[in-house]
């Protein structure tokens, strides 16, 4: 598998790590269902066998979280995003959508 | 002078001229003891051939004897022993074993010899050792199974033997870029390799043999109206020109694997005595391709028959190899038998070269045009409609008996059956990520379905089974993978070849045989096998694998799989497709395991890294051991000492009296800085960390989401906006990565920029009553390091040594008054020096891993032992740390029930109730009367050492309760060392208690 | 033990039914022509009492121990594609109990023990090979992990022996002692474990639940659940629909996908182990070596092969396979450990689809959905689990309680904060 880091180019699976889901989000703390909501938040899954949205670390570069939609049946990978521009629209659009 | 050995240079079925060896030059080899001769270019089985040696190998469950089959990588029979000593290679097929002077290879799976094997006695039963017979039977007594049935199955196991020392050679690794990947350089694949190389592409171009052209060479077939070798050597000569073209011969893709990567294996000296003084027996390649064509050809099937596996049954592709291409002549007395039009080809090789072929049996009751021609040419007797139902013989082949098609049967002498079932293409690169292979009714074979992103077809391996198509198919398609791959196809014109027809009748297996008919040889699985297992109700293909073990040896079933198929199909009723399908698994030939290890062995297993006084303890003697990756100083044993306890009590009282100096630098050391740093540690650490002024250090403690303590360290505060943190040892590059998580991905919104500085900065720890005056002998005087200027928990940018830019901490582990300094890693080295130099006046010593762990004990500070991944803040006795209000990792889900359950072992100190016992860690906890059951099991013991300071062994440990049962006399209860003490819960602060020393 | 029936053929036959020496020795006079099929190819009925979604070695013995302890009932195992196809024929058929955490020792335990009778229970050799297993340790703190696991193993009755390096040479003379880049000073053994014939469990179990009546139902694929209020009631499957009392998922590998069904999300995610095996040599390794510094454990299997693994590929997937860089981690562990394999060669490599859990232990359990009952979350443990897996399934099946040694494997045990985390590792499933 090779992955084609934002920084770095495309390269080999050896030099990322791997974290899982990247479409669970972390709970408020303070909500009132925090402890409903972290406990599905930390250990439930979908884990679906296509598509998958998932977090990487390129480890043996530049230390970069992406963002790697993958088919978890081919390994087939369709795009990679830094994780924090992911983030950072994921924040706006929340406050978009608040305001 | 004494007497040639037997079979010294006789070489009596080579021929006097052809084939594409070297006859100016003789090597000898031995097989089995004796010596032979043969030629540069030879394999290991044409040149056996060529001294008429047909006896090769034994069978793996009957021990039948076994001959030759087939001349490439599929061969399922003559497998040796190749080489000796520490170079012993087991089951090599001899019909890939280049040939090298002095050469040895031995048989295997026989005893005491190849010619009279005892347990070929296995034979006499096999009518008990059907496929499937284990799982009926050694069931009773139970008691035998361990005793004798295994032992006496397991000493018939295998096939060669393993070497008994280490490889003395060494593999490569090395990775490789192409825009086109050629794979297979027969016709095919050296049209593609053409075609793409007349672009800018980059080109890599792939052969598992010594010499490219594959069959068009090994048929002797004319390209461009010249013979197929001379098209070859001129095509080489283009492509090795070409600046943009590799040509990787002797080498294997064994693998498809993601994103457009191959694995393949190059042989780069295995026909050679032994590598040449530097280089590697082979070279492991990661091929990463935009485009690649697979050009893998096809492997010719047998026909099952009875006794099929007769020394002296070869397949006619593998004859004319060896006729064509090494200028051997396997059989003087041949019968051919065959379903398609290579038989009679065949055949007319084999006249060619002075052969006398007794008979063409082919099944066809219809014969074709090109039959007819060359049997009227040649006037090799035609009997069509027919088939051999049994080889003759017994360690070779001495006749065939044929059924004709009125069902009169007659038998023919020979000393050859040559045998051609039609071909299977080499699909098994396009199965290996999932592709399944669909059925072709015209070829009755199996062809490539879904292929890897970026794979296209050419050749055998596409269908085109003759020449001509083969050529054109390579050419399109070297030309199309190169424009894909952005490089403009130029037209390159196609060479011509003749007309040939690939024309098969499915004949799979022979009705009516009397002997035993294989269809894996190397298996001994039989096509009575395959019946017994429809008959058992193991149909399903991968049923039938595993139950006969079929296609499971080590050519995983090249020969049989394709053939098992079909018999299971006409068993069944069913259709090929419908019984199953053939999908390989990597790699597609057996790779050697030093191979894919490289050089990752012995020392160079895994990097090693060298603390910066790694140079200078050393020189002083010092004892290092293995922390991860690290190698870090143990202790520093100092002449006269018994033991590694008297060191070490030495270097913990020298500490705990004067002072002691420990390379820290393997800590893990993270600077942070931006306008968020502090919001941002105070997420992720669960103790509260705003009110930390600059110029201050703390203790923090970072938990996993889940609530359970990932690490601990301090957290330095060197400006408003700049951290400097630590971490453990073992978690340096694990918290790194966890702080980049949260700074990208869960807080992107903070301004914070983290870098890891742990080889940047080398740090030693100076402990003791007298570390400040030690430490002032080096600070610059511009700086104040009295107490009031420079109290516990202080940290300031200095510099040392006149002028070198330093920092200082005051942080202790040792509970004494400690400091840790850090300067540059290039500076680490002098420092240590430099310190020791300094500290002399003060009786210091250097300590390592060993001193710095007692002290941690004696003072109940947690380390890796208590910090095993399983521990809350509250087990260890940091409970009182947890922020209550604020949110950081951990927060919430350290409150789950049962995390806060009060009846969790927690951190408490142990003493030998009997003073002079000693204490071990991994101990559990029973209560004094308790018995030793696991529904008693209160706790273990985590930590252990000699306290100098209280005079005996203390420990610390996870105990139910712990901290309620202070006084308490528990069992300390280590069955594995044969242990079992009582000791005392005491408090795990076993020395300054009231931590007066750290302040001075 | 043999009895009249009417063949394939439709004349009458004798079929021999019992294994044993003598049944081979008379087939053998008659050319195997005895033997019927070791399992019926069942057909589907409309209903059943329960029915059991895979055809692994979890859901054959889920179903022979049913059937076994708590029959009369009608069963069914639906398996969708052939019986044994999923880890049960994929894994390298290591057996051990030398757990460290007291919800995993008794379990495990108690399969070791199902193990050993498990030839005589079936009556079929399953080639329950018990040479040993003996783990390496490299280093002062691993040999006090290696003590506190030894000394749980033996609080539970456990055999275990802690060796010291003297006597890890004697046992394997050939491991890289001397020039090693982490030495070895000495290794846990437990000399019950061993290796079990991975594939002939499946059809050892498969054949026994048979003969008690089980309908195993190949080529059956589940498409959904059929619901009546909060309660399952059948599965619609690729050859119709099936009534059941009860369903129980032994789906391991898929369990999520098989859950989504019923509504469910699991803590689990799926992902790729890969497996290693080599051309056949005389046998030199006896038991089970384990390395400690690497990621690599071996035995030899009774065929000369030698069986290895290693570390997970580490990302999710459904594919059965995996990539170079694991395949060349494992190996460099092997020639690391056993320098003298160099020369040898690998035959196959393959990769098997693990569900891995958020602590790295099973699940054995009610679901939320009245009716659904759920075995999963093997992580790489699934195979020597067999026995007990199923056994203790039965049991929650049976009683709609569960059976005391699997009593830990509760589902919402990370809600309530009693994961059963062995390597410490918290909810990160690759690293378990």
């Amino acid at each position: 598998m090779r992955i084609a880091c934002p920084h770095c180019g495309e390269r080999s699976l050896d030099e990322f790590l791997y974290s899982g889901d990247a479409t669970v989000k972390r709970p408020d703390f303070a909500g009132t269902t925090a402890m409903d909501d972290f406990v599905t938040y930390t250990f439930e899954r979908t884990n679906p066998p296509g598509p998958h949205r998932e977090l990487w670390y390129h480890a043996a570069g530049c230390h970069a979280w992406l963002v790697v939609t993958r088919n978890v049946s081919t390994h087939a990978v369709a795009s990679v995003e830094l994780a924090r521009d992911v983030a950072l629209a994921a924040k706006s659009a929340t406050k978009d959508s608040a305001s | 002078m004494t007497a040639a050995p037997i079979g010294y240079g006789r070489q009596s079925n080579r021929l006097a001229s052809g084939g594409l060896i070297d006859r100016s030059k003789t090597l000898h080899f031995t097989f089995d003891g004796k010596t032979y001769a043969g030629h540069p270019g030879d394999t290991l089985a044409s040149a056996l051939l060529a001294n008429g040696v047909v006896l090769t190998a034994r069978s793996f469950k009957y021990h039948r004897p076994r001959g030759i089959l087939a001349a490439g990588s599929e061969e399922p029979n003559a497998l040796v022993e190749l080489r000796d000593g520490a170079r012993r290679e087991p089951n090599t097929k001899a019909t890939v074993a280049e040939l090298f002077d002095g050469l040895t290879a031995t048989s295997q799976n026989r005893w005491p010899s190849l010619a009279f094997d005892l347990l070929s006695i296995n034979s006499l039963f096999s009518p008990v050792f059907v496929a499937g017979f284990y799982y009926k039977t050694f069931m009773w007594p139970a008691a035998l199974w361990e005793k004798l049935y295994e032992p006496l199955i397991r000493r018939a196991a295998g096939l060669g033997r393993a070497s008994d020392d280490a490889d003395p050679d060494t593999y490569e690794k090395a990775t490789a870029f192409a825009d086109v990947l050629v794979i297979g350089g027969g016709p095919a694949g050296l049209a593609a390799a053409q075609a793409a190389a007349r672009t800018s592409a980059r080109v890599i171009l792939v052969d598992e043999n010594a010499a490219l052209g594959g069959r068009a060479v090994d048929d002797a077939s004319e390209i461009a109206g010249n013979p197929a070798h001379e098209w070859v050597k001129m095509l080489e000569g283009e492509l090795s020109r070409n600046p943009e073209v590799r040509i990787l011969r002797r080498t294997t893709v064994f693998g498809s694997y993601d994103g457009g990567t191959y694995g393949a294996l190059e042989r780069v000296s295995d026909h050679l005595p032994h590598p040449a003084p530097g280089a590697p027996r082979q070279r492991l390649w990661r091929l990463v391709a935009k485009k690649v064509v697979l050009a893998t050809g096809a492997t010719e099937r047998p026909i099952v028959f009875g006794g099929n596996d007769r020394p002296g049954v070869m397949l006619a592709g593998a004859v004319r190899t060896y006729v064509n291409r090494y200028g051997v002549v396997p059989g003087q007395r041949v019968v051919v038998f065959t379903n398609n039009d290579y038989g009679a080809t065949t055949a007319s090789d084999l006249v060619r070269a002075g052969a006398d072929v007794v008979a063409l049996v082919d099944s066809r009751p219809e014969i074709s045009d090109h039959v007819y021609r060359i049997t009227n040419e040649t006037g090799v007797r035609l009997i069509s409609n027919a088939a051999v139902t049994d080889a003759l013989g017994k360690r070779h082949v001495t006749g065939a008996d044929i059924r004709l098609g009125d069902g009169e049967r007659i038998e023919l002498a020979c000393d050859l059956i040559a045998v051609s079932g039609g071909w299977n293409p080499n699909i098994q690169l396009t199965t290996h990520l999932g592709g399944k292979p669909v059925w072709n009714d015209r070829l009755h074979a199996f062809l490539p379905g879904a292929v890897p992103a970026g794979m296209s077809l050419a050749g055998a391996v596409a269908g085109d089974l003759t020449l001509a198509k083969s050529l054109a198919g390579g050419n399109a398609a070297g030309s199309a993978a190169a424009d894909e791959s952005g490089h403009k196809a130029i037209a390159v014109p196609v060479p011509t070849a003749i007309a040939e027809s690939d024309a098969v009748t499915p004949l799979w297996r022979v009705i009516g045989y009397k002997g035993k008919a294989f269809v894996d040889q190397q298996n001994d699985v039989t096509e009575k096998d395959i019946a017994l297992a429809e008959r058992e109700g193991f149909r399903a293909v991968e049923h039938l694998k595993r139950y006969t073990t079929l296609g499971m040896a080590t050519d995983q079933g090249r020969t049989a799989n394709v053939n098992a198929l079909a018999i299971m199909a006409e068993l069944t009723g069913r259709t090929i497709p419908e019984t199953g399908i053939t999908v390989a698994r990597p790699p597609y030939s057996p790779v050697a395991l030093g191979a894919l290890a490289g050089h990752h062995r012995g020392k160079s297993f895994k990097p090693t890294r060298l603390p910066p006084s790694y140079r200078w303890a050393k020189e002083q003697g010092c004892v290092f051991v293995e922390t991860g990756l690290w190698l870090r100083p143990s202790y520093f044993p100092r002449p006269g000492e018994r033991d590694w306890l008297e060191t070490v009590t030495r270097e913990v009282n020298t500490v705990r009296n004067a002072v002691g100096i420990c390379d820290v630098s393997t800590l893990g050391k993270v600077d942070v800085q931006g306008a968020g740093a502090a919001a941002f540690l105070d997420n992720i650490y669960m103790n509260g960390l705003k009110t930390l002024t600059v110029g201050k250090c703390r203790y923090g403690g970072m938990l996993r989401e889940d609530g359970i303590l990932m690490d601990d360290g301090t957290v330095a505060r060197l400006g408003e906006n700049h951290f400097f943190i630590t971490t453990t040892t073992a978690n340096a590059v694990k918290v790194v990565q966890h702080m980049e998580y949260c700074a990208q991905w869960l807080w992107p919104e903070l301004d914070v920029q983290i870098v890891s500085a742990t080889e940047q900065w080398a740090q030693y720890a100076v402990a003791g009553p007298k570390s400040r005056a030690l430490l002032q002998k080096i600070v610059d005087p511009a700086f104040d390091i009295s107490d009031s200027g420079f109290p516990y928990l202080g940290v300031g940018e200095i510099t040392v040594c006149g002028g070198i830019k330093a920092r200082l901490f005051r942080l202790s582990f040792s509970g004494e008054r400690a400091y840790e300094i850090g300067v540059p890693a290039r500076y680490g080295d002098a420092l240590i020096r430099r310190l020791m130099e300094a500290g002399e006046e003060f009786g210091a010593c250097s300590y390592g891993t060993e001193a710095l762990g007692v002290m941690r004990i004696e003072k109940g500070h947690i380390s890796g032992p208590e910090l095993n991944g399983t521990t809350t803040p509250q087990d260890v006795g940091l409970g009182g740390m947890v922020a209550k209000k604020k949110d950081f990792i951990g927060s919430v889900l350290g409150k789950r029930p049962g995390l806060v359950d009060p009846d969790r072992p927690s951190l408490v100190g142990f003493r030998p109730v009997d003073r002079s016992a000693r204490l071990r860690s991994g101990a559990h906890f029973l209560a004094r009367d308790a018995r030793p059951e696991a529904a008693n099991d209160e706790g273990y013991m985590t930590s252990v050492a000699y306290s100098p300071s209280s005079g005996h062994w203390v420990g610390l440990g996870l105990l139910r309760r712990g901290p309620e049962r202070l006084g308490e006399i528990v069992r300390a209860y280590d069955p594995v060392r044969g242990a079992d003490t009582l000791v005392e819960v005491v408090s795990p602060v076993f020395v300054d208690p009231e931590g007066g020393r750290v302040r001075g | 033990m043999m009895k009249g029936q009417t063949g394939a053929t439709g004349r009458p036959h004798m079929t021999s039914t019992h294994y044993s020496i003598f049944s081979v020795l008379r087939e053998a006079l008659r050319g195997h022509t005895g033997w019927g099929p070791a399992w019926r190819n069942a057909e589907p009925k409309p209903d059943y009492d329960v029915v059991i979604i895979g055809g692994g070695g979890h859901g054959l013995s889920t179903a022979y121990y049913l059937a076994k302890n708590y029959g009369p009932l009608r069963i069914a195992v639906l398996e969708k594609g052939w019986i044994g196809g999923g880890n049960v024929g994929r894994n390298t058929t290591i057996v051990r109990s030398n757990y460290l955490l007291p919800g995993n020792i008794p379990f495990y335990e108690l399969s070791m023990k199902l193990w050993e009778g498990l030839e005589q229970d079936l009556n079929y050799n399953a080639m329950v090979s018990q040479r040993g297993v003996l783990n390496l340790y490299h280093s002062d703190a691993q040999r006090d992990a290696f003590a506190r696991r030894g000394n749980a193993m033996r609080l539970h009755g456990v055999d275990a022996v802690l060796l010291d390096q003297a006597a890890v040479r004697k046992m394997v003379p050939f491991l890289d002692f001397d020039n090693g880049r982490f030495p070895i000073h000495g290794g846990l053994l437990q000399p019950r474990g061993g290796t079990v014939r991975h594939d002939a469990v499946a059809w050892g179990y498969a054949r026994g639940a048979d003969r008690l009546g089980v309908d195993i139902i190949q080529n059956c694929e589940v498409k959904g659940f059929i619901r009546d209020g909060g309660r399952v009631t059948g599965v619609e499957t690729s050859r119709g629909l099936i009534g059941a009392k009860k369903i129980a998922m032994a789906v391991a590998g898929s369990s999520s996908r098989v859950a989504a069904m019923a509504g469910l999300r699991l803590p689990i995610e799926s992902h790729v182990l890969q497996a290693f095996v080599t051309e056949g040599l005389k046998p030199f390794i006896d038991g089970v070596v384990t390395f400690g510094a690497g990621h690599f454990y071996i035995s030899q299997s009774d065929k000369g092969g030698l069986v290895f693994g290693g570390d997970l590929d580490g990302y999710n997937s459904y594919a059965q396979r995996g990539n170079m860089p694991v395949v060349e981690d494992v190996c460099e562990g092997g020639m690391a450990l056993m320098p003298r394999i160099g020369r040898v060669r690998l035959l196959r490599h393959w990769g098997g689809i693990m569900d891995m859990s958020m602590d790295g232990s099973p699940i054995i359990d009610k679901t939320p959905v009245d009716g659904l009952y759920l075995n999963s979350g093997w992580c790489y443990g699934g195979f020597k689990a067999t026995p007990a897996s199923g056994y203790c399934f039965a049991h929650l099946i049976a009683r709609d309680a569960p059976h005391p040694v699997a009593a830990a494997y509760r589902l919402d045990r990370f809600a309530t904060g009693h994961a059963i985390d062995e390597k410490g590792m918290g909810p990160q499933p690759n690293l378990h």
